[in-house]
This record gives structure tokens, C-alpha cells and sequence, in this order.
């Protein structure tokens, strides 16, 4: 399971946690979140994310 | 097709020449900066050094990397001197350039007092990466820096700086910490936390004097206490910077007066982030950056677009008590709710018919700030 870090605010999406409260469950690839979701804490869009993947 | 030239490659100008490009890729455009242009994450300069950052490595592309991504021309360590609305042209660096549309995302310049004291000049702020780096290097090799302002930013370089083992006092007039984003008790509960990491208060005083002191500076409070540090660093908020585009008659305000579709008082003049007045709002955050920077790209790529901002509450980077806050809008009436607890603060700001208008949540709450805002009213719908 990877973590995934926006180089935009530093928001990190945990593959394992995923994110229940926005609907999305533990152990959601990157790949397959939605792609208008967009990061939670500022709003840049995935497709133009810039994550950078970090050691989990 | 007459150019698009974007003043600014900070979030907001990056933000607004991405977007465009997805819409359009052959209208030339042209952008302009007076630093070097670097793609990098303000947000980022707070929490660098837990983040193992340096300078160097906080930019996350150099100009010429944006220049071919973006298929656009980058003028770097240039100087925007003066725009003529009329004409469509602008002095940059004593070279005449025309635009066919112009977007101002020059940012904002750190307020500055001016302090009795022979070493006031040498107060550090930090609003770029340029800033960020004299800063870092300015600490190298020293123990103790002194935070004037206990805001968002003086908050979380305190938390930063204190992680990586530096003495820190911060001084704030005002009795908590983020006075203006949190109330009372959700602010004592930060002060808490932060005191705990190592942070020195001094709350309720503000600066006098700075003046040299052996190889640091001694700064007199408002009580007449002294304190004595090696580095000062002033962050007591932001003003947008307007001269320019009052210079050239567009009205201002706090900041550059914009419309909802973000047009000037001038036609074909542009203004987004820490510069921009928004109906009111100056909002120097990332995600009203990207919500100006979407709709200002489809205005541009000619189809005007009003730019919306949802309830958009700011996550406050301090590892040792995280907080995210939603500021009820100035004005609304209602009143504060608060539940405070060891691990967690929950506070919520009700009006007088009990809807949420606002809300502040500390260390273990904050995982309820996604619940809270479905709740809150859109800032601009």
C-alpha cells in the first residue's frame, strides 16, 4: 500500500486508510480514486496533482 | 490572437496559466516575474524543516521546466514598472510589452512596523521561497529565533522551528494565538500544545524596540520586559499589493478590486490571489487560489466564468496540535459553542436560528471538519 503526499499543501493520501468520510474506502488504489476527486485540503484536482509518492 | 501575459508565478499565476492551457494551447502567453520563477508550494515553507526540506528542494520545477510545460514565455527577475489600460501595455524593466488580456497575480507584501531600535531594519519576513531561504540561512548554525505575530504563519514556523530544536518566543498583543481565526478557549488549547513543544509566550505584549545585542538582537515588550534572541522573524500578516494597478487607475481597496469574474475595474485586466479583492474578500489561501485560478482560466479562454468559492476551511500546519478552521464571515451574528478537552477542541459557531456558520477543531476533532463543512453555507455560491 503506498502514501501519496500533495506537493501543493502536503496533504497525504494513505492508500490503506483511504478516506471513509469522503466515501472512499481503506485500501483504495490512487489509480482508482475518481478522477474530479480532489485533494481534501486544498483543492488542487488529481489530474494535475503532483503527487509525490512518500514510503509508507 | 493577442497575448495573455500573467504578472506573478507564485500559486496563483502557475494556477491560472495551467488551467488555461487545458483550455486553450495556442494563444501565446507570456509570464512575467521578478523573482525566478520557481515552482514551489507556499504552504510548504511552514513545516520544511520537520519535512527534511531545504530551500533548493521546496522548488518543485525550475522556470524553464514551467516554460515547456506550459508552452509559454517566462520572464524572470523582472521588474512590472507600470501598465497602461489604454494602450494594453505595460513598462517591464524599462521594455514596453503589449497584452491582449492582462492577469495581475503579483501577491502580497508582509506588513512591516517600523520599530524603535538600531537593528528594526533587521527583522526577517517570509512570503516567498526567496524570503524562505534567506530566513533558513539566517538560522543555520544559530539557537534561538523570536516570532513577532502569533497568526497562521507565526503559529506554524513556531511549531516547525521548535521540531527541529530552535528556542522560540513568540510575542502577540493579542491574549491567544490565531485571534482572529479562533476563539478564546480553541486558542488557549493551541497555546497549550505549543508550549508544550517548546514554544515561550509572551502573550498580551507587543514589540518596542530591536536593537543589536552581542551576535543577536534584544527586543524590549511593550512591559518592559526584554528578551534576547538570534534571529527576528515578523509575521503579522499580509497587505495585497495594489500600488501598481492603482498607479494605472484600477480601483483598489484592501486589494485589487475584481468583479466575480475576477475583471478589474479596467477591461481586460485581471487579478486573483493574495492581491485580489473578491467582493470583499482578500482570502490568501490555497483553495480560493484554485477556485479563482479555474474560473479565471475559462474567462480568458473566452467564455466568462464567475468564480465560486464553497465553504473552504483552513487546515493550520501545526503537528503539535493540528486545527483546521472555517472563520464564520465577519459580520454574522451567533455565537460560539465550545467543547474542549484534553485530546480534542470542538468549537462551533451557531447564528440565531442555530444554523452553522463557522467552525474551529483541534488536535483528535479534526476528523469531523469534512461532516462540518457539508453543514456550512458556500462563501460565495
Amino acid at each position: 500500500m503506498k502514501r501519496y503526499m500533495c506537493v501543493i499543501c502536503g496533504f497525504i493520501y494513505d492508500e490503506e486508510k483511504g478516506l471513509p468520510e469522503e466515501g472512499i474506502a481503506p485500501g483504495t488504489k490512487w489509480e482508482d480514486l475518481p478522477p474530479n476527486w480532489s485533494c481534501p485540503d486544498c483543492g488542487a484536482r488529481k489530474e494535475d496533482f503532483e503527487m509525490v509518492e512518500v514510503e509508507a | 490572437m493577442a497575448t495573455v501575459v500573467i504578472v506573478g508565478t507564485g500559486l496563483g499565476g502557475y494556477t491560472v496559466a495551467r488551467e488555461f492551457r487545458k483550455l486553450d494551447r495556442e494563444t501565446p502567453l507570456l509570464m512575467v516575474t521578478a523573482d525566478s520563477g520557481e515552482f514551489y508550494s507556499k504552504p510548504m515553507l511552514s513545516n520544511a524543516l520537520a519535512s527534511g526540506k531545504t530551500p533548493e528542494t521546496l522548488a518543485n520545477a525550475e522556470a524553464k521546466q514551467m516554460a515547456d510545460r506550459l508552452q509559454a514565455d517566462i520572464r524572470t527577475q523582472v521588474t512590472l514598472q507600470a501598465i497602461d489600460p489604454i494602450a494594453h501595455s505595460m513598462a517591464v524593466s524599462g521594455e514596453r510589452l503589449t497584452y491582449g488580456k492582462l492577469v495581475l497575480a503579483v501577491g502580497a507584501d508582509p506588513v512591516r512596523l517600523d520599530l524603535a531600535g538600531d537593528a528594526a531594519h533587521a527583522m526577517l519576513s517570509v512570503n516567498d521561497l526567496r524570503d524562505y531561504a534567506r530566513f533558513r540561512e539566517a538560522v543555520s548554525a544559530r539557537r534561538r529565533v523570536a516570532i513577532m505575530g502569533a497568526g497562521l504563519i507565526g503559529c506554524e514556523f513556531a511549531n516547525d522551528l521548535c521540531g527541529a530544536g530552535y528556542s522560540v518566543d513568540v510575542i502577540d498583543p493579542a491574549t491567544w494565538p490565531l485571534p482572529r481565526l479562533l476563539p478564546p478557549q480553541a486558542g488557549e488549547s493551541m497555546q497549550r500544545a505549543l508550549a508544550g513543544a517548546g514554544v515561550h509566550w509572551h502573550l498580551g505584549r507587543a514589540v518596542d524596540r530591536v536593537d543589536k545585542c552581542n551576535r543577536g538582537y534584544r527586543l524590549q515588550l511593550s512591559d518592559g520586559s526584554n528578551l534576547e534572541t538570534d534571529v527576528v522573524l515578523s509575521a503579522i500578516g499580509l497587505r495585497p499589493r495594489t500600488d501598481l494597478a492603482r498607479q494605472a487607475g484600477l480601483s483598489t481597496n484592501r486589494g485589487v478590486f475584481v468583479s466575480r469574474s475576477l475583471q478589474s475595474s479596467a477591461a481586460d485586466v485581471y487579478a486573483l490571489g493574495d492581491c485580489a479583492e473578491v467582493e470583499g474578500l482578500v482570502l490568501p489561501y490555497v483553495m480560493p487560489i484554485m477556485q479563482a485560478g479555474r474560473a479565471l482560466a475559462a474567462t480568458l479562454a473566452g467564455e466568462e466564468t464567475a468564480v465560486t468559492y464553497p465553504a473552504m476551511p483552513v487546515v493550520v500546519k501545526t503537528p503539535a496540535w493540528p486545527t483546521v478552521v472555517a472563520p464564520p464571515p465577519a459580520g454574522t451574528d451567533g455565537q460560539w459553542e465550545v467543547r474542549s478537552e484534553s485530546t480534542a477542541v470542538r468549537a462551533l459557531f451557531r447564528d440565531a436560528s442555530g444554523s452553522l456558520k463557522g467552525f474551529a477543531l483541534g488536535g483528535q476533532a479534526i476528523a469531523e471538519k469534512n461532516a462540518l463543512t457539508r453543514e456550512l453555507p458556500p462563501l460565495l455560491g
